[in-house]
């Protein structure tokens, strides 16, 4: 996806809503008495808020559990992700919910129905925001081993396939309620899945029909999917980091190019570039606020900073929405940014017509431009379902 | 009706109340009439929900079946198939319900502890005190072919486990000590040090090693209730449930049952109130107890028809039954399974097969019963159904709360998204006026609406509550 080929008034802005924002300090500085934080009302406002100033999606981290012998700190307390995104669901429209999910110390049978399930209450809104634990305290609250980097790869390729095997399982119209053969279901249309890994197999079919999206979206950070996967459609989009700014357009372009060279055409994934973001606020420069929140704690990220004015914060981005097809927001502290966000910088990026328009009951899909594919097993034509044999007893 | 005392010091609330159990995987749920809405779209869930809460009941209960139930080898075609992740229905409920209880239905065998209590807590923290476990241990080989741990446990390992399970748990929501984390920015520290234990098991069937992420919610954790019937599994809910979700509905069998847990729980050092029980239950009412027991006939003939009575035979026969007539009389053939393979994951053990075939044709032949009829009287969930005027079974309750058999029922609504509108409109009233239901919600938490004393607090400061269970089974 180059630049000349993004029309106008496609841009895609995502936000990550994580507690009281990515910086470690940020609790100091928010609104929000700590304790609160952790509460439905700040869900609910923070979300509500992101969705009225016409983000097309938020994002929500689960982070990772404190190392040990840490003790837990602003970032190391936190509700599960997909339950905070299945929470606001019913309270909101137009936003896609997008939850990390890890898919290490995970079982992918729960995190499939999981993330189909919230796709049902959020009407078609949900995501797959794929993360790959290599952390040791996730590993032993579990009783497994650390994952080294070759096996993270593996296990969210898996999980991956796992999830979009399982989403296909029923296809769109198993659910028949025929009165006259007195059949709820018809089982041609019900497929095993019979995933056999490496590390473990998974039967199926689902336990919960097609999501309404068919196959959820799924972004991964860029490095983690082998390419091969990338070609196969693991990702629906990648996550793109890089040290500073002007990098990230230089990363942009050379992802691009890859994926490009290793994916057939018209197939690659949408780029969506990551951005940690510290704006003028409060009559504060952001400077200012940034140096008083790293005086508290480091913000150590792998992403690009920008620290700024919501002027120069909207000339960047729409020079980052000419070669990506979103952007990532993460605002260092919540309250603050997200208010100079909704004033600023969204209602300058519309008005340039750089943004899509964030509508009412689409489908994340929709808003990424992509299709909603029949099911996989479907397409074969045949009943591709194999029943097993025996009958032995359980 | 048997004089009712209980001994062991159990005291009679003389109050009822009332859960909403969504959808069990089986015949119950009428899919056929005009009315039957979706199993799967999230209106039907809030409808059902909103309804319940408007009628003061305390929980709204999901089950959880963890593989497609199976017939003859192919997915089971008959039935309501196809049902939401608990704990994410359950949070999107969270945010359109206020006070009713939401408890998901979640299995011991095929989570981790860690994980399961986190998203527990993440759902009692954002329901404001309203989350609830229903703790259940059911494991086989054919379910566990989805899951990474795979496998199964012996049916006499699957409450040690559970039992461990369920303690790791609880010392995942004891680890944080009250008012931990800062009330205000301006606190020099986010949380107190040294207030947060870790949480460690070691045992026969996993490991544990974990410093909790959240703090206690404002029932404290989440309510537990137990479901599973076994004497291991009763001695089980009395020394770790809140509430049983109790298969003994019908009088006399719900004061045994009552006996029977009050024994248990006095043995396991609890008090004889400390448990307490719901059974799942079906009414079908209407204004006339005519006009009840014409709409029961009706609903039973929406939930057993002929495929469904032929298809109940199969599954202790072994083999294809379609070219019985379901209004004949039973099939003259053997089964062809020395044991019963009921359709998998509807939760029914093996019996001998043959000896069970020639039982019942026996018992059809002698009350001139046709397949149809038979199945209909074995499947009817006759003992768990209240039919009658609203006035009759209201009256009918009254012993129930009297006596303390039970606690309150947890209703399963034969109809979606409408089932629970005759219950709430016209049933709940009748409670109230006998001053046997609440007229309002005791409390915001679910432990408080259904009269929980608060657990005790560990003290606080204790440095590490270390593997004090995973001894036992190592
Ligand atoms: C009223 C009732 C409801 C139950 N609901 C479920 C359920 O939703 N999912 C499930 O896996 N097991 C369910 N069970 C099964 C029990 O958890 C348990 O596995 C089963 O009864 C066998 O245990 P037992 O040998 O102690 O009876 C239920 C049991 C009862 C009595």
């Amino acid at each position: 996806m180059s630049g000349t080929e993004q029309r106008p008034g496609r841009g895609l802005l995502l936000i990550e809503l994580d507690g009281d924002g990515g910086h470690p300090a940020a609790w100091r500085k928010s609104r929000t008495a700590p304790v609160a934080v952790l509460g439905p009302a700040r869900l609910r406002d923070t979300v509500l808020a992101a969705e009225s100033a016409g983000f097309h999606a938020a994002t929500f981290g689960d982070g990772a559990v404190p190392e040990n012998g840490a003790v837990p700190e602003n970032g190391a307390a936190r509700l599960n992700a997909l339950q905070r995104a299945a929470f606001v669901a019913p309270l909101t429209r137009s936003i896609a919910l997008v939850p990390e999910v890890d898919t290490v110390y995970t079982e992918p049978f729960h995190v499939s129905t999981q993330l189909a399930s919230l796709d049902y209450v959020s009407r078609g809104r949900a995501g797959w925001l794929v993360r790959a634990s290599g952390s040791g305290a996730e590993a032993a609250a579990v009783g497994r081993e650390p994952a080294g980097s070759a096996r993270r790869t593996r296990e969210a390729a898996a999980s991956i396939e796992v999830g979009r095997r399982l989403w296909d399982t029923w296809e769109d119209d198993a659910v028949i309620k025929d009165v006259a053969t007195g059949r709820y279901l018809d089982v041609d249309r019900l497929h095993y899945a019979d995933f056999e890994g490496p590390d473990y197999s998974v039967k199926g079919p689902s336990i919960i029909p097609r999501p309404l999206q068919g196959p959820l979206p799924v972004l991964v950070p860029a490095g983690l999917l082998p390419p091969e996967a990338l070609a196969g459609g693991a990702a629906d989009a990648v996550l793109v980091s890089a040290p500073t700014p002007d990098l990230l357009a230089a990363e942009l372009r050379d992802t691009a190019a890859s994926l490009a060279r290793a994916n057939p055409p018209g197939t690659q994934p949408a780029l969506i570039a990551e951005l940690d973001i510290v704006l003028d606020a409060r009559g504060q420069s952001a400077a200012s606020r940034l140096a008083e929140l790293d005086a508290r704690a480091f913000w150590e990220s792998p992403r690009a900073r920008f620290v700024g004015t919501a002027a120069e914060l909207t000339e960047l981005l729409a020079g980052l929405l000419t070669e990506a097809a979103g952007v990532r927001l993460h605002p260092a502290v919540v309250d603050a940014d997200l208010e100079e966000l909704a004033q600023l910088v969204l209602p300058e990026l519309r008005r340039r017509r750089l943004l899509a328009p964030a509508t009412p009951d689409a489908t994340f899909r929709e808003l990424l431009g992509l299709p909603r594919p029949v099911s996989r097993y479907a397409a074969a034509g045949t009943a591709v379902v194999h029943f097993p044999a025996s009958r032995a007893g359980n | 009706m048997t004089e009712a005392n209980i001994d062991g010091g159990f005291r009679p609330s003389g109050q009822l109340q009332l859960g909403v159990f969504f959808q069990g995987v089986n015949s119950g749920t009428v899919w056929k009439a005009p009315e039957s809405g979706s199993q799967t779209d999230f209106e039907s869930f809030r409808r059902i929900a909103q309804t319940a809460e408007r009628g003061l009941f305390a929980a709204f209960f999901l089950g959880e079946g963890l593989r497609l139930r199976e017939h003859l080898g192919r997915p089971h075609a008959l039935d309501v198939a196809g049902r939401p992740d608990a704990q994410t229905m359950l949070a999107a409920l969270a945010s359109v319900t206020s006070h009713i209880g939401l408890v998901a239905t979640q299995n011991t065998t095929y989570n981790d502890p860690a994980d399961l209590a986190h998203r527990l807590s993440t759902l009692d923290l954002l329901s404001g005190g309203r989350a609830a476990w229903n703790v259940v241990t059911t494991d086989n080989a054919w379910t566990g072919a989805n899951f990474r741990r795979g496998g199964y446990l012996d049916h006499a390992d699957r409450y040690i486990h559970a039992e461990a399970f369920v303690e790791t748990a609880k010392r995942i929501w004891d680890a944080w000590d009250d008012g931990v984390i800062a009330a205000s920015p301006s606190e020099e520290a986010w949380a107190k040090p040294a207030s947060i234990r870790r949480a460690r098991h070691e045992g026969q069937h996993y490991s544990v090693d974990y410093l909790p992420r959240l703090p206690r919610s404002a029932q404290y954790r989440p309510v537990l209730f137990q479901a599973g019937d076994s004497p291991d599994g009763r001695d089980f809910a009395a020394r770790q449930a809140d509430v049983i979700f109790s298969a003994h509905p019908k009088f006399d069998d719900a004061l045994e049952f009552r006996r029977d847990i009050v024994a248990r729980s006095l043995k396991a050092g609890r008090g004889a109130n400390d448990v307490k029980i719901m059974p799942a239950s079906e009414f079908i009412l209407a204004a006339t107890p005519q006009e009840a027991r014409e709409k029961k006939a009706w609903v039973r003939s929406l939930q057993i028809g002929p495929q469904q009575a032929i298809a109940y035979l199969e599954q202790f026969w072994g083999r294809e039954l379609q070219d019985y007539d379901p209004d004949g009389p039973l099939p003259e053939i053997d089964p062809v399974v020395e044991e019963t393979s009921e359709t998998r994951g509807s939760g029914f053990h093996g019996a001998k097969a043959r000896q069970l075939a020639d039982q019942w044709r026996a018992e059809a032949n002698e009350k001139g019963l046709s397949i149809r009829q038979f199945v209909s009287s074995k499947t009817s969930r006759g003992d768990a159904t209240f039919n009658g005027s609203y006035t009759e079974v209201a009256d009918r309750l009254v012993e129930y709360a009297r006596t303390g058999a039970v606690d309150g029922f947890n209703i399963s609504p034969w109809l979606i998204p409408t089932g629970l509108d005759d219950i709430v409109n016209h049933l709940v009233p009748e409670l109230q006026e006998r001053g046997i239901y609440p007229t309002e919600y005791a409390g915001t938490t679910l432990r408080e609406n259904l009269g929980l004393a608060t657990p005790l607090r560990p003290a606080a400061g204790v440095a590490d509550n270390g593997v004090a269970v995973g001894g036992r089974h190592a």
